[in-house]
This record gives structure tokens, sequence and C-alpha cells, in this order.
């Protein structure tokens, strides 16, 4: 009796939930018995899954005394590892130890002196905003082989 | 049987004693929820800072080991810990006025307010950091060998931690340079 009840109370609410749900699962067949094959890549079945080189795990090297230079005035490598240090607009980490204020306190070599001079040849106070960023022409090194292999000497 | 006669005393002694063990522990567990990283980043005016140390090795590194706010901010000790937290209750005031509670408006205190946690820190030689960081348990001939240097100078001349690590868990206020605070060791005379 109370289940009649109860049915006869919410058959309009319940007669539109058969009616959405019978919709959905009509659609969910029709989109799984579309074949596979409505979908094809120009490059064929060649399609890349997933990374395509595996990324080696290398450790950035420290290089007491700092690395040699391969030629002349060949930005210096950074013979330590530099994740701790950020630059941004408003701070450079590198200039904590290699700034002119902190080198001899920190006994770390000096932001060199072509650094300190804007494009226009005047000489600054701080370092050049052309040479802010560390970072794009020195670089760590990490425990790697090389990756082609060369014959290359240090030019004296 | 009166409230004074000597079962009644008891009867008092005895809720007594169970009120001070619920109230007093009302008060811890009150007391070490303020004390938890997700109290600290509840306040939208501290996200930021928050962001600015999930990028530091104070949060993510090699061994897993993690300080969280409270760790560095607030003292292990129990009465400098309720020294500490009866300060914040500036903290709170300035938390209703809206004084840090925009990017740009944090961005101009951001010297001032850096410039007092370090002035905290100096006072008490750095002693949040050494609750994990400690000389005698540091192995110099681990370090790299600028680093053992600097340490060797910090033990023979007394220096402590913040005197040098500035800046390691949010980042330096813009213009600041560490520099002209860090200490160096004096210059020996060849004799």
């Amino acid at each position: 009796m109370l289940n009649t009840k109860k049915t006869m109370t919410f058959t309009h609410k319940s007669l539109t939930r058969k009616v959405i749900s019978l919709t959905l699962l009509a659609l969910t067949a029709v989109m799984f018995s579309l074949p596979a094959m409505s979908v094809e890549s120009l490059r064929g079945d060649d399609a890349p899954n997933g990374p395509s080189v595996k990324v080696g795990k290398y450790r950035v090297k420290s290089e007491e005394g700092g690395y040699e230079r391969n030629f002349k005035k060949q930005p210096p490598l950074i013979p330590h590892k530099v994740d701790k240090y950020r630059i941004t607009l408003k701070n450079n980490g590198c200039l904590k130890c290699h700034s002119e204020k902190a080198y001899k306190k920190e006994d770390a070599p000096k932001v060199g002196d072509s650094h300190y001079i804007a494009r226009d040849g005047k000489k600054l106070e701080h370092v050049s905003r052309r040479r802010y960023f560390c970072v794009q022409c020195h670089i760590p090194q990490v425990d790697s082989d090389p990756l082609v292999e060369n014959t290359y000497e240090n030019e004296e | 049987m009166g409230l004074f006669s000597k079962q009644g005393t008891f009867k008092i002694l005895f809720f007594g004693f169970v009120l001070g063990i619920i109230f007093w522990g009302g008060f811890n567990t009150a007391l070490e929820m303020t004390n938890k990283e997700s109290f600290c980043i509840s306040c939208h005016e501290m996200q930021n800072n928050y962001e600015e140390y999930t990028s530091t090795i104070h949060y993510s590194n090699r061994t897993g080991v993690k300080a969280t706010c409270p760790d560095c901010h607030v003292p292990k000790e129990w009465i400098h810990k309720i020294i500490r937290k009866i300060k914040a209750s500036n903290e709170v005031y300035h938390k209703l006025m809206g004084t840090i509670d925009t990017q740009e408006k944090f961005e101009a205190h951001r010297l001032e307010l850096a410039k007092d946690e370090w002035a905290r820190m100096l006072s008490t030689d750095s002693r949040e950091c050494r609750n994990c960081h400690n000389f005698d348990s540091m192995d110099l001939d681990k370090q790299e060998a600028r680093s053992a240097n600097r340490h060797e100078q910090a033990i023979e001349y007394g220096w402590t931690c913040i005197q040098c690590h500035k800046g390691i868990a949010h980042e330096l206020p813009g213009g600041y340079d560490p520099a002209d605070d860090t200490p160096s060791a004096p210059e020996k005379s060849d004799s």
C-alpha cells in the first residue's frame, strides 16, 4: 500500500527522470556504436603515444675552482647548482654572491667589468640591464656524456 | 550535607579538577589549531607568501623533510610561543584594517615586514632555524668548500643564520641588497 502511494505521489517526477535517463542511455549507446575509424590522424598509426625520448636523470656538477674556458671570451660556465637562485624583475639571486658588494665576503668571482657598461658605452654603478639575465650566457653543467663525439680541443 | 562539610569540599575540588582539565585542554587545542599551516594560509593575505615558499627547499627537497610556516615563525618553547601569540594580536588588528589586503599594499610593506621578522630572528640567535639546523650536527666536510668556509667563519665569529640566509623561503624585498647586511670576516693582517 505504502509503496503504491509513494509512486502515485512522485509519478510525474519519476517519469521525467526515466525519460532523461533513457535518452542518456540511448545517446551513450550511439556514441559507443560509432566505429573508431571516424577520426584518423594525418600521420596514420604513427602518432606518438607519450614522450618519445626518455629524459635521463643527471645531476648538476660542482667543480671546485671553476671550469676551464674552451675558447677566449667564452662566458665562464657555472661550477655549482643554481636551482635555489632565482632571477626576477626585483631580485637577482646570482648577485647575492657575485655582486661588487658581496664577492669579497663570499669569496666568489666578481661579475665581469664589461657587464657594467650600457650599450651607449656609459659606465654604470649596477649590472647593466642587458646583462641582467645571467643564465642566458652562463650555464651549469650536468654529469652526462657528450651527445655527439667530437675532437674539439680547448683554444690556448 | 552543607557545602562546607567534608564531602562538599571534596566535590568542589573534584569538579574544579575536571573543569581545569577541560579548560586547559580546550585552550591548548585552540592554541595548536592556530599553529597549523592550514590556519596560516586561511587568510588570503598569506596566499602569495605561501606560493613563494612552495618553490623553495623548505617546501620540497630531496629527502622530503619539510618546514611549515609555524616551524620558522612560531617558537616551540611554551613561554616564547605564548609571547609570540600575544604579539600576533597586532597581526589580527592589521588583518581587520586591511593593511596588506592587496598585492600592491603587501609589496609596499614587504621590506618593513621582512625587517621585522629578521630582527626577531636575530634577537633570538635564529632559534627557530636551530630547532633543525644545528652547528653541532653540521658536517662541514660534506658541504661545498665555499659554504664550509663561511660556516667556519660563522662559528668562529658567532654569527647567526639569519644574517646570511635571508630571502630563502620568501622572495627578498625589491631593491634590498642582502650584501649590505651580510657579515664578513675581519681582514687578517699578515704578521
